[in-house]
């Protein structure tokens, strides 16, 4: 079995396998815990409840008015390297062809040109996301191993991806083996560190704003 | 009854064997243990983006990472996804987290109570939407049994609840009350049964403004409203929430319960307190472990609803520009935004909001227990210098605030910076711009 087959093959498989099974364990793991029940009388009425939750998941895509002096760059900085990535990984036509043969649905994609373009930029940003990781003084001492290695990770990506496309340093069936790889490898950890953020992200803003909205507070 | 005086500053020292090793990891198990799924869900959902730092009045002053919000509870982070996450068997097999030390967690003291009001400012810059403030507000319990709540609070919270009153006082508040009635020519409400609202008073306000406690009496006689006052549950604050003490805070919220219900109250009202609606308004009853059979409201809703239904009228206040400080556990935590704003406006105030107000309002500093901690006092000030260029920065002449912690916060400011304004109270105002009452 050469490198390619081993990559999309049975690499894959397992990838995905471990990837369904962590990511499922993970939510698994907490939601299985203790559920409070909050005996307090709400001052909202469960339409405000359920409104408050689908607000904040909105309102918490870009700071307050109050905020975005302190964090407005370092929110748009970290936004434009998720867009990136986004548009690369739905809008490349090979990847709309894989993800078509895994969903059995495709879509229109975006020119090849124009994905080179939005990767050189993505990976500039997240050079940039790195820089200000290592310097800024509260990020760097928030961060561990899974900060660095997710990064990194993400990063093999996209630079051998953009290799594959590029043709550059080997040959094509090489780097798009090596580009699968590192897919498989970020599958593989996805679900055990700080990537499980993008089953996250939502559900927390919406069950944090819909608690905050219950009391009537500020979310 | 009222407390007898010989309780009253009883020793309260707690009989404990342990060492401190032991006592840790029996508090940082327990965390883990009952850390429940809202919690480990928000602590799971954490991307290390620090942008939380950025919100928080002591990071802004000091730009010292360690006072970053979600950091203050990194120990607590560790304990759940060493003993409680999916992959916790994974971490203690690889050791890739390991047990949270006793001398980790004594750092931690300074981080969880000196320089956190528990303020919830942090809660609304989250891009994940984590409310920061809920799980320090767990990380102190977990202090607590660690034998790590600040002795201020501690000592203060232990007196509480053995008590009703969370320090010794000359004389006993109950005769106090009475005292402060005859001073300011109020009857004062006491041990009736069978009310509409029980009150209850903020021991700063017996202890540092009286006016207060008679200007609230004199309100309620204002506008004939059935209530009283209960000699077995006066205090409103609850020092057991401040120093991290569930089972205590239970107990000191119960007092009032009991008596709430002993008097047939159907409204529990709270002072001009914000830490004391707070653990009265949205804690109780999850500790009293059912549905509190009447409602509790914070002094100005209550008097804002008085106000929109025509039983309250108010005359203007010739005070000029003046500026409302938001009181944080009431306003941001609390959702009680409009109601001083409603009253202020029934008066005629000018007001001159802060650069930051409302739900976004700076704390005033010394919330969450924090005014109580002698050695925080320093950074303390630090951080009120941002919050007093704020409102100097309104040009306003008054400055009024419905907190008796905010406001004792700021009294001490005037001291220390030799600052020339003098926060007032809001109910105090109201009780003397009353219509028909003939002042």
């Amino acid at each position: 079995m050469d490198l390619l087959s081993l990559a999309r093959g049975p690499a894959l498989k397992v990838a995905l396998v471990v990837f369904c099974l962590g990511v499922t364990w993970r939510i698994v793991g907490f939601t299985l815990l203790r559920v409070h029940r909050d005996l307090n009388k709400p001052r909202a009425s469960i339409a405000k409840f359920l409104a408050g939750g689908l607000i904040t998941v909105g309102s918490r895509s870009w700071p307050h008015q109050e905020f975005i002096g302190r964090t407005g760059a370092g929110e748009a900085l970290g936004y434009s390297y998720h867009l990136g990535l986004f548009a690369v990984v739905l809008l490349f036509g090979p990847h709309i062809a894989f993800l078509g043969s895994l969903f059995g649905v495709t879509w229109p994609g975006l020119p090849s040109s124009l994905i080179t373009v939005i990767s050189v930029l993505t990976l500039t940003l997240f050079l940039a996301v790195l820089f200000r990781r290592v310097t800024n003084p509260v990020m760097r001492m928030l961060s561990n191993f899974d900060d660095y290695f997710s990064w990194f990770i993400t990063m093999l990506v996209i630079v051998t991806g953009l290799a594959a496309t590029a043709h550059i340093g080997a040959p094509y069936q090489t780097l798009l083996a090596l580009h699968i790889l590192s897919v498989d490898v970020l599958l593989l950890w996805f679900p055990f560190g700080k990537l499980m953020h993008a089953f996250y992200i939502f559900p927390s803003r919406a069950i944090n704003g819909a608690i905050l909205a219950r009391k009537g507070a500020t979310s | 009854m009222s407390t007898p005086a010989g309780i009253v500053g009883a020793n309260l020292a707690p009989a404990e064997n342990r060492s401190p090793e032991a006592r840790v990891a029996g508090a940082m198990s327990g965390f883990a243990r009952e850390i429940g799924a809202l919690s480990a869900f928000r602590l799971e959902s954490c991307i290390h983006c620090g942008i939380c730092a950025d919100a928080c009045h002591f990071y802004i002053a000091t730009e010292d990472p360690q006072y970053t919000p979600i950091w203050k509870v990194e120990p607590f982070k560790q304990a759940y996804k060493r003993e409680a996450s999916a992959f916790a068997p994974l971490f203690r097999l690889l050791g890739l987290k390991r047990e949270v030390t006793a001398d980790q967690l004594a750092q931690w003291q300074h981080l969880l109570f000196d320089s956190c009001n528990m303020c919830g400012r942090c809660s609304l810059i989250c891009p994940m939407g984590i409310d920061v403030a809920a799980l320090i507000e767990q990380a102190r319990h977990a202090m607590f049994e660690a034998g790590l709540a600040p002795k201020e609070l501690y000592q203060k919270a232990a007196h509480q609840q053995l008590t009703g009153q969370p320090e010794s006082s000359a004389e006993p508040y109950r005769e106090r009350l009475l005292a402060i009635g005859a001073q300011f020519g109020v009857d004062i409400p006491l041990d009736k049964p069978d009310v509409e609202l029980m009150l209850c008073v903020p021991r700063t306000d017996i202890e540092h403004y009286p006016a207060a406690v008679a200007a609230l009496a004199r309100v309620m006689q204002h506008l004939g409203v059935s209530c009283t006052f209960r000699s077995d549950g006066l205090v409103a604050e609850n020092y057991g929430y401040y120093a991290g003490g569930k089972a205590w805070q239970r107990e000191i919220s119960r007092r009032l319960i009991d008596q709430a219900i002993a008097c047939k109250a159907r409204v529990l009202l709270v002072p001009e307190c914000g830490h004391a609606y707070a653990a009265l308004r949205w804690e109780a009853a999850d500790l009293y472990g059912k549905p509190l059979p009447f409602r509790v409201l914070q002094v100005t809703e209550f008097l804002a609803d008085q106000l929109h239904a025509g039983r309250l009228k108010l005359r203007a206040a010739a005070l000029g520009a003046t500026t409302f400080q938001d009181p944080c556990e009431s306003v941001r935590k609390g959702g009680i935004n409009d109601a001083p704003r409603a009253l202020m406006k029934a008066m005629g105030i000018e007001l001159h909001e802060m650069k930051n107000h409302g739900g976004f309002s700076f704390c005033c500093g010394g919330g969450g227990g924090v005014l109580d901690i002698e050695r925080a006092a320093p950074l303390r000030h630090r951080t009120m210098e941002n919050k007093l260029r704020e409102i100097d920065d309104t040009g306003a002449k008054t400055f009024l605030t419905s907190c008796s912690d905010c406001r004792r916060t700021f009294d001490d400011a005037q001291a220390h910076f030799d600052w020339q304004k003098t926060p007032q109270s809001l109910l105090e105002l109201i009780a003397d711009n009353l219509v028909g009452a003939g002042a």
